[in-house]
């Protein structure tokens, strides 16, 4: 039964994905060049509010929280275990509860709405937003408390998000926002007032932080009081590649839920992707680890020179909101919380661990599905695989090509309306200036400077413009990483028997498992539809036994399996790394330089040209890849973690790659 | 039962109609409510299932003999039966009339279509000896019976199983109705279990006592079926649950006579064996002699009633007075849907001075007290005792309210409430004449998940009907009904217009299945006095573990190895 439920669970999932039907959009932008910001900013602004909500302070709600019986309970639990007074302890929760609790004013809202219309209109050329969206999104806020959901590329997510509903008159979000912010004078207060709540980074040991952190954001939710705003994956992704979910918060709103205090909760996914990201190069020199600048108010001030510059067109497409009821009919056994006082403190079952992941999964998989792609993000993928320079025709051409090929696969690509594939390229080359250029009909990445300096010095310049253009490129791949992976598999394998090539998928789907986003237990699955995919468009036909690919499909699984190269072998260079370099235990700080140097010297002698595995962010992603195989043993120690490798497995796990493909194979398929 | 309907619930004589004037009517002498005018009734009922005169349905006039399976007894056993001299009867009308429970399904079959199966004969024993015989003869011929009490049951309980192939008797007890005699120095009765509630109050009440177990089925219900059934009566809080009541019971099973050799309040002799027949549902035996406790009638008795401004005040409130242990006999809250359901019951006034005090009430409630109509509800009390206690206690009473934001509202309001009980399942006679289906149930649950489960039951239901495309939004109501310690048993009303639905008595049982499962999930109990019958047996293993039910079930196998008591209830 269990199976089944979980089989259902994802079957609507995978048809989804075949009954596309996408909204229009519409520029929100538009109608602020027309009129005025002022007006705009303090117009009568009367949201749609839920229709259970009591309305109330946000003071009220932080002192309902610190009475609540969830708290209270800790608080006592807490002064018995350390003897002390319980007023001593509840002062500390009123701490961390101010430190925390945001408290939302309609000035401040006013202000923002006034100040981001003026950057953002500097910034942008157009913010799209897709009516039909909204519109399902007023509804679902009137109706159960709602939960949204965004992807996260940029600080400027969560800006456009309350712009955007303030903008259509809807109850605006509390946003769970790092604590960090707080570090930033004046901005932060004034975010706080702007919606925002702040969480530490970690907080696992912290029984009171928890409980007060926890229950604040449940009674919000159970009182309808505003949307609740978070993301999923925890954190700015630097690579533009969806990270893997986390589930602490999610696992809180879907409590009241799964407790029954509240009839169901809707989950909002919402992708917001940019033509431009404002951080692309900060991201990349944090990647090569040049460290990121805290947040600061004088740093913000300092970024203001980017005002100058553009930054191309948002998409945001807000997702159908999901209904968790729907979600756990007959997935969750029915009264796990029947015997034990709800107010208690309780680690969730096994079964509720699972489908608190699998919810995650499955809204990042809908965040990645409505991810628009522009046609920057093809030119960038086509321009890695054609390094050091490409022919500006070829690189039409094929852009077209794969323009082609993602729309098959179920990529949604907004291509700008009416425009010629050359005006297309062009205007992204305009746009992306800083990453590459034409020079001579020939497109080249933009690494100035490269000419002179030490070697160091120009392998780094290239990793840089290499990183950034990947940022772009990463955009595509969880689209592809399906089909791709099969095309690399067939690869690996030289065999056409579907069972060794589906072992090898499956293999390389958990290698991965922390780089792309996978339903979790569903490899059959994802390798059929992988499949599928690549039978619609001739690549590879598929008999009772076999998989051969097609002779007009060499080119489409060579073009695939290129495209996920640089994390072979970049997995492999750090896995290599592991076996020979690392013999005691070690810590992540200590593991991040030493495989940078590592892959640094192979790039400076030429050894390798895999310049993405200088990457702190695949770096990260393999390490625990080799800590889900068990080649990795992860300890926790008082100031962190610490990382055992079993030379043995590693080897292992690097022979199933090397027996098969040569590492430092030269690009065997141009295109 | 010729003074009860045939095809619908209660006397023959009492019923909602709608007179010439198109006006709703309650008919009959029984009831306070008899031969009154209902001048709003009719304006609610379109109101809120948008169902309408025009468009009525009828049942058939009398039971059609021919439709009815006939009855196969075999020869041998008839010439046993006889020998005994208990009678029986074979008679369409009468196995029909025990065919059946007071479900919703079971009615619509009554009105239009004929059950599968029915008992193939009745019998009427008089006595314990008579039961004594007739089960000796049903293990001598292996026949299956199913005793048959007042016949309220809202379980399925007294359905034929359709695949019983043995014939099938009908055990109705209703001549075993005698007092035995009472004890007035233990305060103890003993009664033969076929006894109708009512006739039991009144007789005891000829020597001044009663048992002050009244639930809403009273008039109809025996005192064996409740103890089969775990019953539950509106002054439990004064007089308890059939389980604090009953002393001593006798059963007739097919292993011989249960029983235990003294009447004692309380006794350590391992687990309690009444527990194992109290709520067996008739699948053990037959319940022939019961020693019920009982009280002096109460000198006075007083009703009440309190409005609060909201729902969730209002349990705030129960939960007070049920923590401060001092509970009323009875003390109910209605949400807001069923207060003004309640009122649209209201019979026309008979003086200009009562409509100018009415109004006026509604006045000070509403717009000076700031109390929104379409949120406030009412709870209605019922106090007994000494008069001077009873004074006391109301007051103890009144103050807790007060401090929730309740205002009293009169006694008349109160007596209502408990009158509109009795007369609320006419009621639904009057809905399937125009295409308004509905049913009651109940559940128990702990007082800090009152709210949630009430609130999420209602939405539910409101859900299901959109989604299985009831076409008008039902009416989905609860009320708390009983306080305890520790929780609180809900009662909720459920009903829907089907007009353009073709299987309405299908859609009805999806729902009402979605419902049961949405209390399960809230933490709510599978039954607190319905009981199980075969209706809610597919939730009993989660209800009360894989053991639990084989512990239950090794008993069945002990008592009665051949399923002779093969009604199928429960297990």
């Amino acid at each position: 039964m269990a199976q089944d439920s979980v089989s259902l669970f994802v079957c609507s999932q995978q048809k989804e994905l075949t009954s596309k039907k996408r909204d229009e959009f519409e520029d929100i932008l538009e109608e602020r060049r027309l009129s005025s910001d002022l007006r705009y900013a303090m117009k009568c602004y009367t949201p749609v509010i839920y229709k259970g909500l009591s309305p109330c302070k946000p003071n009220a709600i932080k002192s309902a929280v610190l009475q609540s019986e969830q708290v209270q309970y800790v608080i006592k639990q807490l002064a018995k275990e350390m003897g002390e007074s319980p007023d001593i302890i509840q002062e500390e929760a009123t701490e961390i509860l101010d430190e925390m609790g945001h408290s939302m004013q309609l000035g401040a809202v006013r202000f923002f709405a006034f100040a981001l219309s003026k950057i953002f209109k500097r910034l942008f050329q157009r913010v799209c937003v897709n009516e039909e969206g909204m519109q399902r999104l007023q509804h679902a806020i009137q109706e159960h408390p709602v939960v949204l959901l965004p992807s996260h590329r940029s600080y400027v997510d969560f800006l456009m998000l309350s712009y955007l509903l303030y903008t259509y008159d809807l109850a605006l979000p509390v946003i769970a926002a790092g604590i960090d912010f707080l570090g930033m004078k004046i901005v932060g207060e004034l975010l706080r007032r702007a919606g925002a709540f702040f969480m530490r980074r970690s907080f696992g040991g912290n029984r009171l932080y928890w409980a007060v952190f926890a229950e604040y954001v449940k009674t919000m939710l159970r009182s309808g009081y505003a949307p609740i705003e978070f993301f999923l994956e925890g954190t700015r992704s630097r690579t533009a590649k969806t990270l893997t979910p986390k589930f602490g918060l999610l696992s809180i709103v879907m409590e009241p839920f799964l407790k029954r205090e509240v009839f169901d909760t809707y989950l909002v996914p919402i992708s917001i992707s940019y033509e431009r990201i404002l951080e692309e190069s900060l991201y990349a020199y944090e990647l090569l680890g040049v460290p990121k600048p805290k947040e600061s108010t004088s740093g913000l001030l300092k970024a203001r020179r980017i005002l100058s510059d553009s930054f191309g067109t948002i998409h945001i497409y807000v997702g159908q909101p999901v209904s968790l009821r729907t979600l756990a009919s007959g997935r969750i056994n029915r009264c796990p919380y029947n015997l034990v006082p709800r107010h208690l403190p309780q680690k969730p079952s096994e079964d509720i661990q699972e489908f608190v992941s699998d919810v995650a999964y499955k809204m990042e998989l809908l965040q990645i599905e409505n991810m628009v792609l522009s046609p920057w993000v093809l030119v960038a993928a086509v321009l890695l695989q054609n390094l050091p320079a490409m022919d500006f025709e070829l690189l039409i051409e094929k852009t077209l090509w794969l323009k082609g090929l993602t729309q098959t696969f179920g990529g949604f690509i907004e291509w700008p309306d009416n425009l010629c594939a050359k005006k297309a390229v062009m205007s992204g080359l305009a746009l992306h200036s800083n990453i590459a250029r034409l020079v001579d009909g020939h497109v080249i990445l933009n690494d100035k400077g490269v000419e002179d300096g030490a070697v160091g010095e120009i392998v780094f310049k290239h990793a840089l413009a290499i990183l950034m253009c990947a940022t772009y490129r990463n955009q595509l791949l969880n689209v592809f990483v399906r089909p791709s992976l099969v095309a690399v598999a067939l690869q690996m394998t030289r065999s056409f028997r579907k069972e060794e090539v589906y072992s090898c998928f499956s293999f390389l789907r958990d290698v991965f498992s922390d780089e792309f986003i996978f339903f979790p237990g569903i490899s059959l699955k994802d390798f059929e539809e992988g499949c599928f995919l690549l039978t619609k468009c001739d690549a590879i036909q598929i008999s009772q036994q076999e998989i051969y690919p097609t002779d007009k499909g060499s080119v489409i699984v060579s073009f695939l399996s290129a495209m996920f190269r640089p994390f072979v072998e970049g997995y492999q260079l750090i896995f290599r790394y592991l076996s020979k370099e690392t013999k005691e235990a070690f810590t992540e700080k200590q593991f991040i330089p030493g495989v940078r140097n590592f892959v640094f010297q192979l790039l400076e002698k030429g050894n390798t040209q895999c310049y993405e595995a200088l990457s702190s962010d695949m770096q990260k992603n393999a390490l625990a890849a080799l800590v889900q195989l068990g080649a990795v043993k992860k300890k926790k120690m008082s100031n962190g973690f610490t990382y055992n490798v079993n030379q043995e497995a590693v080897n292992k796990i690097l022979d199933m790659f090397d027996a098969r493909i040569p590492v430092q194979k030269p690009v065997a398929a141009r295109l | 039962q010729e003074l009860l309907k045939w095809n619908g619930w209660g006397y023959n004589d009492s019923k909602f109609i709608f007179n010439k004037k198109g006006q709703a009517e309650f008919t009959g002498k029984r009831y306070r409510l008899g031969g009154m005018v209902l001048p709003t009734f009719k304006e609610w009922i379109e109101k809120t299932f948008g169902a309408s005169l025009e468009h009525k349905t009828t049942s058939r006039a009398s039971l059609n003999v021919n439709d009815v399976p006939p009855s196969i007894v075999n020869e041998e056993f008839l010439q046993d039966l006889r020998a005994t001299k208990i009678s029986y009867s074979q008679d369409a009308e009468d196995r029909v009339f025990r065919a059946h429970g007071h479900c919703l399904h079971e009615i619509f079959v009554l009105r239009e279509g004929m059950f599968k199966r029915i008992p193939d004969i009745v019998v009427w024993p008089v006595c314990h000896e008579d039961v004594v015989k007739i089960v000796e003869l049903a293990c001598k011929h292996n026949l299956c019976i199913i005793p048959f009490g007042g016949g309220t049951s809202v379980s399925s309980a007294l359905e034929c199983p359709e695949e019983e192939k043995r014939t099938i008797i009908s055990l109705d007890t209703s001549q075993m109705n005698r007092i035995l005699w009472i004890d007035e120095k233990n305060l103890i009765a003993c009664v033969e279990a076929g006894i109708v509630g009512q006739d039991l109050e009144k007789q005891l009440a000829e020597s001044g006592f009663c048992t002050g177990h009244e639930p809403d089925s009273m008039e109809f219900s025996s005192l064996g079926g409740w103890v089969a059934t775990r019953a539950s009566g509106m002054k439990k809080n004064i007089y308890g649950n059939i389980e604090d009541l009953v002393i001593h019971i006798k059963m007739v099973t097919p292993r011989g006579i249960v029983e235990k050799n003294c009447q004692v309040p309380r006794m350590s002799t391992g687990p309690d064996i009444h527990h194992f027949i109290m709520g067996s549902e008739g699948t053990l035996g037959v319940v022939t002699e019961v020693t019920i406790k009982i009280r002096p009638v109460p000198e006075y008795q007083k009703y009440g009633s309190v409005v609060f401004p909201n729902f969730e005040r209002g349990v705030a409130c129960l939960r007070e007075v049920a923590k401060q242990r001092c509970a009323p006999a009875s003390i109910r809250l209605v949400d807001n849907a069923q207060f003004q359901f309640g009122h649209a019951l209201k019979p026309q006034v008979a003086s200009i001075f009562t409509s100018f005090l009415d109004g006026l009430k509604k006045f000070y409630i509403t717009k000076f007290k700031g109390f929104d109509p379409n949120i406030l509800c009412v709870a209605t009390l019922l106090f007994e005792g000494d008069r001077e206690k009873v004074l006391q206690h109301e007051k103890q009473v009144y103050d807790i309210a007060t401090k929730f934001g309740g205002l009293a509202a009169g006694e008349d309001n109160g007596q209502r409430g408990y009158m509109l009980t009795f007369v609320i399942a006419y009621l639904r006679d009057l809905g399937l004449d125009y295409y308004v289906i509905g049913e009651s149930f109940e559940t128990s649950v702990p007082w800090d998940r009152v709210l949630d489960l009430c609130r999420n039951v209602k939405e539910r239901i409101v859900r299901e009907c959109k989604e299985k495309g009831v076409q008008f939004a039902p009416l989905s109501t609860c009320r708390v009904t009983q306080t305890y310690d520790a929780g609180a048993c809900v009662y909720f009303y459920f009903a829907f217009n089907y007009r353009g639905i073709s299987d309405p008595i299908h859609v009805y049982e999806q729902i009402e299945r979605a419902a049961r499962e949405e209390i399960l999930a809230n933490g709510g109990s599978l039954s607190h006095h319905h009981g199980v019958g075969k209706l809610r047996k597919r939730w009993m293993k989660e209800s009360i573990s894989d053991v639990g039910l084989g512990m239950l079930r090794s008993v069945k196998e002990y008592v009665d190895p051949n399923n002779i008591f093969g009604n199928k209830n429960l297990l």
